[in-house]
């Protein structure tokens, strides 16, 4: 798989991160020699072969069901580049 | 266990200009884990809070914030998959589901596309008596809700609470089983009664806490069961999903117009194109979410927050030991055990409470007389005051009373009827308030037969018209109960009355 200018521009709008036109080609090209890295690691035979998650033995920690957390609004919008009555303020947004 | 026997119901066809139509439909449903904390964090998922009061650090994506399960919302998963005879993966993985949005805070959306938790089950539509059609479920996930963005406040922005951010939600996604608009709305009917027998999810559609996407295309009739035979697609139409309805009219308003729509194209010699829609109930109509369509490339990924998730089979054996009597269990014993119809079945299971009082009132006494008088009466009367049965004034014991008397011909129906209006506005004990107001039912023939010859001597021209006619014995028999104010034993006076003017 080869990654061209528009997909690279394409991916850069869908994570919402700004690139510069001319900035492009570069970025398709490090997108190819990561994929090309990884199109070398599929060549390896993994059949049967679990996927390790973890490099030591662990059980996903949970939690029990209880509140612990909350009732920190002021905390939450602190860094807001505009709040109002409790509520983040974000340029309009409608479907 | 019992079951009933039931037919599968014809699909719905549609008349196009040139030809019928059937419809097929897939529906995903998205219900809130009952549950105090969210599912990776520590915050409340109480509703109706002050906005971003229920909010953990790593709901609102603060750096360096890992997100920790909720062990409960797996279990609710859990017990839900074994409520719908599903398969229990013990070992499941969690994804992101990648999109910009302004109440997604961490640009992602934790789910589980490749490995959920639960697999293939089942739920049994009903569709009226005998009637009733298996849905297969595909699967259902566990996965965190997005927040709220209220368009209305601002004129230039919008307002986001992020209070319902990463309450834990189970999508529960049906295979394209559902032939029609009736079917869909029963559909969610059914899944949601059973979440609510569950206890998983408390199926608040109003709060959107039981939400629908539903999948619609249309296909000419005999390509369905084609499909069936080779669970190949492309015998099917291209379907629209229509998004996140919360109420069983839109959902059946909104199938229709979509089914309408991708006819009218593809009658026209068009075709339709897959894509996202949104129901405008003002107008019924669908249109399109164009917006969607890019944000539908979502590259998934596994989320390198959270290792698989591995539960052991000891625990899901221990969940399911817990489930409670379900739906289409209680239903059938209801039918078996109390003789009832299938329809009074229906009325008296649709919710736990209503069917846990009306076996309190059944117990011991006549089931099908209690059930009348629970449906009946009960149900009546609670609904004129917008009352559910948790709310009732009366009581099972109360009301078994009522019903005890009836049954021992202590009071006659109609006097029931009035000691019932007493007991569900003033209270008190059936057995009492008849003996101290005097509502016993008179079956001393002596006493009706002294009514009864009073009113023959002051109505004598009657009594020639009623031995010409024998229908107007009724008339003698009204005259009779209203003498003696509704107490005397209907069956007692009707013989009486017979007696002396038949002849």
């Amino acid at each position: 798989m080869s990654i061209d200018k528009d997909t690279a521009a394409r991916v850069a709008k869908l994570a919402r991160i700004k690139v510069e036109e001319d900035a492009l080609p570069a970025l398709a090209q490090e997108f190819n020699t990561i994929l090309g890295f990884i199109e070398q690691l599929n060549e390896v035979d993994v059949e049967g072969v679990e996927p390790m998650t973890s490099v030591t033995p662990m059980r996903l920690k949970r939690r029990e069901d209880v509140v612990t957390e909350g009732d920190q609004q002021d905390k939450i919008l602190s860094n807001a580049p505009d709040a109002r009555e409790g509520f983040f303020a974000v340029p309009k947004v409608v479907e | 266990m019992l079951d009933l026997t039931y037919e599968t119901p014809k699909p719905k066809v549609i008349a196009g200009a040139k030809h019928d139509w059937e419809l097929v439909i897939g529906m995903e449903v998205h219900a809130q884990v009952s549950s105090n904390a969210k599912l990776f964090s520590g915050a409340s998922t109480k509703f109706g809070a002050e906005p971003n009061a229920n909010v953990a650090f790593v709901d609102a994506a603060m750096p360096g914030m890992l997100p920790v399960i909720n062990e409960f919302c797996v279990e609710q998963a859990v017990r839900t998959g074994l409520g719908l005879n599903a398969e229990i993966h013990l070992k499941s993985a969690f994804d992101r589901k990648n999109y910009f949005y302004p109440d997604l805070p961490q640009g992602y959306q934790i789910s589980q596309l490749y490995h959920p938790i639960v697999g293939e089950g089942e739920i049994l539509v009903d569709m009226g008596p005998g009637v009733a059609r298996k849905v297969r479920i595909e699967r259902i996930h566990l996965e965190q809700d997005a927040g709220k963005s209220i368009h209305d406040m601002d004129p230039n922005m919008s307002f986001v609470d992020l209070n319902r951010t990463g309450v834990a939600l189970m999508e529960i996604v049906s295979r394209p089983d559902i032939r029609g608009p009736e079917e869909a709305a029963a559909y969610v009917t059914k899944l949601r009664q059973i979440l609510r027998y569950l206890g998983t999810c408390d199926g608040n559609m109003q709060n959107g806490n039981l939400r629908a996407d539903v999948n619609v295309s249309v296909c000419r009739p005999g390509q369905y069961e084609k499909y069936m035979e080779t669970q190949d697609f492309s015998h099917l139409g291209t379907r629209c999903e229509i998004k996140n309805m919360n109420s069983m009219r839109f959902i059946q308003a909104a199938i229709e117009y979509e089914a309408r729509r991708q006819i009218a194209i593809v009658e026209a010699g068009g075709s339709v194109d897959q894509e996202t829609r949104l129901y405008d109930p003002d107008k019924n109509e669908t249109r399109s979410m164009r917006s969607k369509e890019e944000a539908h490339d979502y590259r998934y990924f596994p989320c390198p927050d959270l290792l698989p998730l591995e539960i052991e089979q000891a625990w899901v054996d221990d969940i399911k030991a817990s489930l409670p009597e379900l739906p289409d269990q209680k239903k059938a014993r209801f039918v078996n055990d109390f003789g009832l119809s299938e329809y009074d079945a229906s009325v008296l299971t649709a919710d736990a409470e209503s069917a846990a009082y009306f076996e309190a009132v059944a117990d011991g006494r006549d089931g099908k007389l209690a059930a009348n008088w629970v449906i009946n009466e009960l149900f009546g009367r609670l609904k004129k005051e917008d009352h559910d049965i948790t709310e009732s004034p009366v009581s099972p014991a109360q009301l078994g009373g009522i019903i005890e008397l009836i049954s021992a011909e202590t009071i006659s129906g109609k006097i029931a009827k009035d000691l019932f209006e007493i007991v569900y506005t003033e209270g008190g004990d059936p057995a009492q308030i008849v003996e101290e107001r005097g509502m016993k039912q008179v079956t001393d023939t002596g006493a009706i037969e002294a009514a009864l010859d009073q009113i023959i001597a002051d109505n004598p021209a009657q009594v020639e018209k009623a031995k010409v006619n024998p229908k107007l014995a009724g008339w003698f028999v009204g005259q009779v109960m209203k003498a003696t104010g509704g107490k005397a034993n209907p069956k007692a006076v009707n013989d009486l009355v017979q007696q002396k003017l038949g002849g």
